[in-house]
Formats: C-alpha cells, structure tokens, sequence
C-alpha cells in the first residue's frame, strides 16, 4: 500500500518540481512565449483548444493502434516463421535487421507519394517502426522454455502445434510484452513522423502548424496531449500484461540497493 | 510380478562428436525390465545415465541397438513417462493445471484427470493446494506436483531422472517413502537414475550400477530386503558400502 503511494507520488512530485522550475525560470527571465511559453501559458492552451486537441488526438491514436496492431502482429508472424524455418531465418533475419538501419524518415516521404495524405501511410510508419522489438522478443521468446521442458512435451508424445500452443507461447509471453512495451512507444513516433511529412489532422499536423505560426503554447499542448495518449496506451498495455503473464505477479521484486 | 518383460534395452550404444573428438558414451547395454518392478540404475556422475534415459525415452536415437517397449520397437515418444532432472513445472498453470498436463496432450478427458489428480493430491500431502501457482511452492512441494504429474501420465513404464536429487535429507526421506507407497499402489515399472547408493538400496527391487563413461553394466544384482527397509538395518548398510566401493574404485582409477 505504501508502495503504491510511494509509486504515484514520487514521479508527480519530481513533475511539478521541474515545471515549477521551467515556470519561474521563465517569468525571471521574461522569454517570450512564442520561443518558449510558461507550463501555465500552456495549460491554459490546453484547456481553450481541448475539443480540437482531443479530435487530432483521436486521429494520431488511432494511427498508433492501427500502426502497432499490424506491425505486432507482423513481427509476431514473422518471428513464427523464422523459428520454426531455419531456412527463412538464414534467409531473412540479416534483411530484417538491415532493414532497421533504414532511418523511417526517409521513407516516409515515399510512403506519401504512394498512399496519399490519409490514414495508412502514417499507420504503415508506425507498423514499419515497431515491428522490429517483436520479431525479436518473440523468436527469444520462443526459444525460452528448457531443453527438459521441451523433453518433457515430446517424451509424452506432443506434437509440435502442442508443444507451441502449452508451452512455448506461454513461456513467451513475458518477453513478448517488453517487446510490445517498446513497440508501443515507437508507434507513437511513427504515427508522428508520418503526420510531419504529409497530413492535414493530427497532432504531428498541428504541431507543425502551429510552429509555423509561432504559437508555440499550442505546440506544447500537442506534445502534452501526445503524452498523454502515449501513457494511456502503455498503461493499458501493462493492464493487460498483468492480466496474461500473472504468474509473474507474485514474484517478489528483488533489487540490490 | 508376473515376469513379463515391459522394456528391453538390446546392445544400445550412444556416441556424441564435440568439434573433432568423439566420445563414446553407452558402450553396448543390454537388460530387460520386468512389469511392476522398480529397478535403479547407480553410476557415477556424467556416466551417461540420463543419456540412456533419454534413448528409452525416445528422445535420442541409439547409434546401434534398439530398445523394446511393450513389444514393439517402433517410436516410443509418448510411451513412457519421463521425469527429467529438474521438475520443468509450467508457471502459467496452477498444480491442478500441471498435473493434468499428459491427460491433455493425449486430448482425453479432462475432468476424469482432474478426479484421478485430486486423489493422488492427497496421497502426496499436497491437498490444498490444487489453485496454487507453481511459485509458490517449496522444492519438495514441487518436486511431489512432479511426481504427481509422473505417475499421472497413464503410461506403465516411468523413467525417473534423480527426482529427488535436489532435495534435503528429510524431504528427501519423506519423498522416498511417499514415493514407494504410491508405486506399491499402482503397481508401474520404474526405472529410476541416481548416483545415491542408499536411495537404490532404499527402492529397489533390482540394482543396475553402470562404469565410468563409456557406460557399461557393471553389475545387475536383485536386492532381496523385504520392505519397508529401514536404512539403519545392518543388512543394508553392508550392501551400501559395498556398491560404494564398486563405485569409488570405478571413479578414482578414471
């Protein structure tokens, strides 16, 4: 219980003292807020501008879920076909990691020119983006459980859509959801990435809108509002997360202080 | 016992290529095992025991040889029920869930395993427990919900991989005890791996101690204590210093 209190406050605390200093520093050296506006300047933008914020907002998360939905399951696909071929993991792994060293920004642009300025070339950045951490935490996932345990299932007479089924979608399912974890923050940026190079909603389009306007409290708002969602998506993936891997839960956490 | 032959092991021999060395593991082993008869194999540590299980298993292929459940040779994957070294319980299920777990493979019915498991629950001490998460159980807990899942596979033959290796002496006595109990009930044949000669001599109707690798048998002797033994008894301390001292002379010339 303690704990808990411990876990929300501490992070709320460090919050407000950061942009207790930002509001200070900002008053005490009279920036203009077209460079950089006061986190009160920028609540209240939030709060003037929340009906269109929150309707970009809809927009870009909907990017975002789409986005990691396909790239997940993608990924996921993916790494079940490479452990279970060796062939198409000799084949395809050194293309799977080459293709990470492609900067998604520079095909963004081309994604635009083939798909126009609607919803699927900014999910298909986002999907590009966050497949990686699944292909990977997925084939190290599957190959968690034991060589014993593996015995075990075959000694019994298992075939091999059992031993995948009871045993190593299970035992892959702590790894996969660090890897979704990650997934889920890199869609966010894909979806970003996307709106910045061509849109005309969202809040990558609004910020650079706003930008250009120099109203940079609107700006803000936008980042606050990505944050947001951003945190919403990732606790609800830590919700489901307890949900399916709950025998983790009663694993006592043990640091080294 | 009625001296039907449920497993026969003829000239099996095992060897593994590491880069370029190749090391001889079973020399040619040969035996058979009787129906219902618990049977121990005894060797020194990295003699090749588990590899032998593992083959009966069907788990790895003899290079020569051939191993005989039931009367047939084909495959024996899904004839026998082995235990490996380490209790390899799913952390996902609860004991029930663990338990049940061959039932499941064979796609029979799962709620008549779920009555057969709660009975042998009781039989290990470990009623209460069925909702329990692996987790949460101490090692001789787990290493009973093991046995359990063991003896519930329906299959007649058990390969028990030193069970109850990595225990203390006191689970390790209570287990051995519960262990003859449950056997004497549901009358399997098992062959059990160890390298503790008291254990043998504890269980079993029949001693095979194996040599330094490559393994060979070095002795078969029937071990004729009327049970339940007692390990203080004179007979079976003579018996235990003496397959130690077959099995230290076989470590220390190596």
């Amino acid at each position: 219980m303690k704990d808990r209190w411990v876990r929300i406050l501490a992070p709320l605390l460090l919050l407000s003292l950061l942009l207790g200093t930002w509001e200070i520093l900002v008053h005490w050296f009279d920036v203009k807020p077209f460079i950089l506006p006061a986190p009160s300047q920028i609540l209240v933008a939030f709060g003037e501008n929340f009906a269109m914020l929150s309707w970009h907002g809809a927009v870009t998360f909907s990017e975002i879920l789409l986005g990691l939905l396909l790239g997940g399951l993608g990924g996921f696909l993916l790494a079940i076909v490479v452990f279970y071929s060796p062939l198409l993991d000799k084949a395809l792994y050194p293309l799977i990691i080459g293709s990470q060293m492609i900067p998604v920004f520079a095909i963004a642009p081309i994604l635009i020119v083939w798909m126009g300025y609607g919803l699927w070339p900014k999910v298909t950045v986002a999907a590009l983006i966050s497949f990686f951490p699944l292909v990977v935490t997925v084939s190290d996932g599957l190959r968690e459980p034991s060589e014993e345990a593996v015995d075990l299932f075959r000694s019994l007479g298992a075939t091999r859509r059992q031993i995948f089924w009871k045993l190593r979608l299970p035992a892959s399912m702590p790894t996969v959801f660090s890897g979704l974890k990650v997934s889920a923050t890199l869609a966010v940026v894909g979806a970003t990435i996307g709106e910045w190079v061509g849109s005309h909603q969202g809040l990558g389009y609004l910020m650079l809108q706003s930008n250009a306007r120099l109203r940079m409290n609107l700006v803000f708002a936008a980042i606050m509002m990505l944050a947001i969602l951003g945190l919403l998506l990732f606790g609800a993936l830590r919700i489901i997360e307890r949900r399916v891997v709950h025998w983790r839960a009663t694993k006592v956490d043990v640091r080294e202080v | 016992m009625n001296g039907t032959t449920a497993l026969r092991i003829e000239s099996v021999t095992k060897s593994f290529d590491q880069r370029s060395t190749h090391i001889p593991v079973l020399d040619p082993i040969s035996f058979d095992l009787q129906a219902g008869t618990w049977t121990t194999l005894l060797g020194p540590s990295g003699c090749g025991k588990t590899t032998l299980l593992k083959i009966i298993a069907g788990l790895e292929r003899p290079d020569s040889g051939r191993v005989i459940v039931d009367g047939s040779a084909t495959s024996q994957l899904g004839s026998t029920a082995y235990l490996p070294q380490h209790d390899t319980l799913l952390p996902w299920r609860t004991a029930l869930g663990n338990a049940i777990l061959a039932s499941e493979i064979d796609g029979k019915s799962i709620n008549e395993a779920k009555t057969e498991a709660i009975a042998l629950f009781d039989h290990f001490g470990l009623s209460g427990f069925e909702s329990v998460y692996p987790s949460q159980l101490s090692g001789g807990m787990r290493q009973r919900l093991a046995l359990i899942r063991t003896f519930l596979t329906q299959r007649s033959i058990l390969l028990l991989d030193e069970p109850l290796g990595a225990l203390d002496p006191l689970t390790r006595a209570t287990l051995q005890k519960w262990l003859l109990g449950v056997w004497e009930e549901l009358k399997k044949t098992v062959l059990l791996v160890t390298h503790d000669a008291e254990e043998a001599l504890l269980l079993s109707d029949r001693i095979l101690v194996l040599t330094e690798r490559p393994a060979r048998l070095q002795l078969d002797q029937a071990v004729d204590l009327k049970r339940p033994r007692d390990r203080g008894s004179r007979a079976l301390v003579d018996q235990k210093s003496q397959l130690l001292n077959l099995l230290l002379k076989e470590g220390s010339l190596a």
